[in-house]
């Protein structure tokens, strides 16, 4: 029962750490995918005088993924007036050409101005339409969703972490005793630690096995996944090897620098 | 003679409006079982503290077992208390390790192996009655068995010096005896230099002994 009580507390702290820590990294990927699956569905058109080539554009601009001309046929219909078939081939020869520019990933509004420019620069370049102001708002509400979401888990471990040195001032006294014991009988600083380290570095095993075990149902959770499916991208929530890796080094981190701050506040009494 | 301890001008506060121990001289030879008595608050636990190095001497020189203690380095100071044993007043038991534990801590400290420190532990908690309480933990215990197990600590690893505040101040007739024999055998059969604070000098006493009363922060040899 003690030695459960010992352990609760560090354990609870860091897996309230790694829980902040995941579920951003979740909300990250989701924006990313979300950015992917924009990209995909996000095209500029431009008007040129001269033909334009895929790969000298993709040269200068590795934002391009691949051009796309689009046929003249539904303009010329439009002008369709019972012209000859030999004027229509001259119209369509000195009518511009239209393109359609597929992008490798969702610009900031920024690259797009850049793109833009760049692209208006090319000769025989006449237009260029990006549908910025539809980018632009959507662009902006990624950006605010993803604020808030880092500002809410921001906020959890600031919360977490004066939690822990309202703690830590208890563990320092309870640590300090028997440090102080075993200096009495000549342990050297590190022996006396040794014990401190041991127990920080169990801690942050066993809040990552929980947090592997939370993460796990969490990402087999078919609500959970349901709601991914509805926005339409799909999003590794927890992977098991990498994810677990990532959250364990955290918590052996935190565990080790909280025993550090134990042992350099550590005082003999007289 | 070997002097275990030497005292030149010693003087002990714990701040620097209060001197507790006042420009003392003395000096305990190796093999010496010495009593310290003195009124309560007299200075008893805080002298014994600065012979284990946890209270500096503020004036004068305190050698122990040929280490200056003013000033000391904590690496020389640790090297010191490894041949000290100590029965604190208040005991001092690790509250969250078993007595077994606790007994071993000298021995841990000292890197002795798994074996050695087994035997030797399970005879100490014969010798202080406790065998069938070796996995229970100091709270669980009664004050006189925590200062037996204290007792047991102190004589572990087999220091040239035993310091004891008080040994048996918690204990009935019977148990003090026990202590008594435990310090008289290592004193007699070890060489031991014993050093105990105590009001009362038990009256059993069959070997040869210095005593110091400690008075106004002055320290007279009584016999
Ligand atoms: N840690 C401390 N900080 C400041 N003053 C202390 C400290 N420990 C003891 N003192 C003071 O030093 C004086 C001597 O205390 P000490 O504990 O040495 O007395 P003692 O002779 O062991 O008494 P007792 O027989 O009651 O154990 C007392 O006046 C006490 O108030
Ligand atoms: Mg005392």
């Amino acid at each position: 029962m003690q030695s459960i009580k010992n352990h609760l507390s560090l354990v609870v702290a860091l897996l309230s750490i790694l829980f902040s820590i995941q579920i951003f990294t979740i909300v990250d990927r989701s924006i990313e995918a979300y950015k992917e699956k924009l990209a995909m569905n996000y095209s500029m058109v431009v008007v040129s005088q001269k033909n334009l080539k895929t790969k000298e554009l993709r040269k200068q601009h590795k934002l391009i993924s691949y051009l796309e001309k689009l046929s003249p046929d539904s303009i010329i219909k439009k002008l369709d007036t019972g012209m000859s078939a030999k004027n229509i081939d001259f119209l369509k020869l000195t009518l511009p050409k239209f393109y359609k520019i597929k992008l490798t990933h969702f610009p900031t509004p920024s690259e797009l101005e850049k793109l833009k420019k760049s692209i208006l620069q090319i000769k025989g370049v006449k237009k260029i339409e990006s549908f910025e102001t539809t980018h632009n708002t959507t662009y902006k509400l990624l950006l605010l969703f993803k604020t808030v979401i880092s500002t809410f888990s921001f906020a959890m471990i600031v919360v977490t972490v004066l939690l822990i040195f309202k703690e830590l001032r208890i563990w320092q006294f309870k640590h300090n005793e028997r440090m102080n014991i075993m200096g009495l009988f000549g342990a050297p600083v590190w022996l006396r630690s040794a014990v401190l380290f041991r127990l920080s570095i169990v801690d942050a095993f066993i809040a990552s096995i929980l947090g592997f075990v939370m993460f796990s149902i969490i990402s087999s959770n078919k609500w959970v996944l349901d709601q991914f499916k509805t926005i339409g991208i799909e999003v590794v929530i927890f992977d098991p090897i990498f994810d677990f890796l990532f959250l364990l080094v955290i918590a052996v981190i935190v565990s080790i620098l909280l025993a550090t701050f134990i042992v350099l506040g550590h005082k003999e009494e007289v | 003679m070997d002097k275990v301890i030497v005292a030149e001008n010693l003087s002990l506060a714990y701040s620097s409006d209060e001197t507790i121990i006042k420009k003392v001289n003395f000096s305990i030879n190796s093999g010496e079982f010495v009593f310290v008595t003195g009124a309560s608050g007299s200075g008893k636990s805080t002298l014994l503290k600065s012979l284990y190095g946890a209270l500096k001497p503020k004036e004068g020189s305190l050698v122990v077992g040929g280490v200056e203690l003013k000033g000391v380095s904590s690496k020389k100071l640790n090297f010191l208390r490894k041949h000290i044993g100590i029965v604190f007043q208040d005991y001092k038991l690790v509250k969250e390790w078993t007595i077994e534990k606790n007994i071993m801590l000298p021995l841990i400290i000292s890197g002795y192996d798994k074996t050695v420190t087994q035997n030797q532990v399970d005879s100490l908690l014969k010798h202080v009655r406790l065998k069938h309480q070796a996995g229970k933990y100091p709270l669980e215990l009664s004050g006189g068995e925590q200062q037996r197990v204290a007792m047991a600590r102190a004589l572990a690893h087999n220091p040239i010096l035993i310091l004891a505040d008080e040994p048996t101040g918690n204990l009935d007739e019977y148990s003090s005896q026990l202590i008594w024999n435990l310090l008289e055998g290592a004193n007699q059969q070890l060489k031991t230099t014993v050093i105990v604070v105590t009001h009362h000098i038990p009256e059993t006493m069959t070997i040869d002994y210095k005593h110091f009363h400690i008075e106004y922060g002055e320290i007279h040899a009584v016999n």
